[in-house]
């Protein structure tokens, strides 16, 4: 593979059930491709908190996947209500999910923190009230 | 361990994956919480929930976790099943409870991090 694979997914903020299908794709693909498991785990964990966060707190977005040779980039972008305090998000038990989200097994505050952990670059901006872009970038090389 | 060995120890019954009872399990966790699950839990592992719905297999998929125990006689949907076949994820059903399940694995040898005994 030396030309860059793009894939572009749409995430439904409506069917908490439905969360995971894209990265669950993007799993299939990147073992079509060949790439060692451990990072195609890497891959499809920090995408996967990351459309789970986008139906929790933002009413859906969308996904851009980056393949290369020697990375995997992963743009996740909504138009969400924004985070107010990035430092507080992304340490580990903050949450601002509610109840009902915790009774479907998510929502430990453990979400944005994954995904740093697993990536090896990891970019968040935002803006209250306009929305959230995470890149997350995977060595593969 | 074999994924057969935990339906015996468990008296689990097989709701999906006959044909991967041979498959080898090499750690076990126990959780509720997805997002502990993808935070933490070890390659090749067993996954005890009391969480019935279909993002315990989602997980599964993710951490390439070979096998899904639903405890307390818990029964997932025909849509769980459905996706835990698609990706080729046993999923097993006991009476016990969270506390007692990990406790008789745990016993067995079966460990977080994938140690032997």
């Amino acid at each position: 593979m030396s030309e860059t694979v793009k894939l572009n997914y749409t995430v439904d903020g409506d069917d908490f059930l439905a969360a995971g299908t894209a990265s669950s794709d993007v799993k299939r693909v990147l073992r079509q491709l060949g790439f060692g498991s451990d990072i195609i785990r890497k891959v499809s964990i920090a995408m996967y908190e990351g459309e789970i966060n986008m139906v929790i707190h933002a009413d859906g977005g969308s996904v851009e996947v980056e393949i290369l040779d020697d990375r995997i980039k992963v743009i996740l972008a909504d138009r969400g209500p924004g985070i107010p305090d990035v430092e507080k998000a992304m340490s580990e038990g903050f949450s601002t999910a509610p109840e009902e989200i915790r009774d479907l097994g998510f929502g430990a505050g453990m979400g944005l923190p994954n995904m740093k952990k697993y990536t090896d670059e990891f970019y968040l901006e935002t803006e209250v009230g306009v929305g959230t872009t995470v890149t997350m970038v995977v060595y593969a090389a | 361990m074999k994924i057969a060995e935990v339906v015996t120890l468990l008296n689990a019954e097989v709701l999906y994956g006959n044909d991967l009872l041979n498959v080898e399990v090499e750690s076990g966790c126990g959780s509720d919480m997805m997002s502990d699950v993808l935070a933490f839990v070890k390659d090749r592992a067993v996954m005890l929930t009391g969480l019935v719905n279909p993002q315990t297999i989602r997980t599964a998929e993710m951490m390439d976790i070979k096998c899904v125990v639903f405890i307390r006689g818990k029964n997932p949907s025909e849509m769980i099943l459905q996706l835990a076949e698609e990706k080729g994820i046993a999923v097993l059903k006991t009476a016990h409870g969270m506390y007692s399940s990990c406790g008789i694995l745990y016993a067995a040898g079966l460990r977080s991090d994938g140690s032997a005994l």
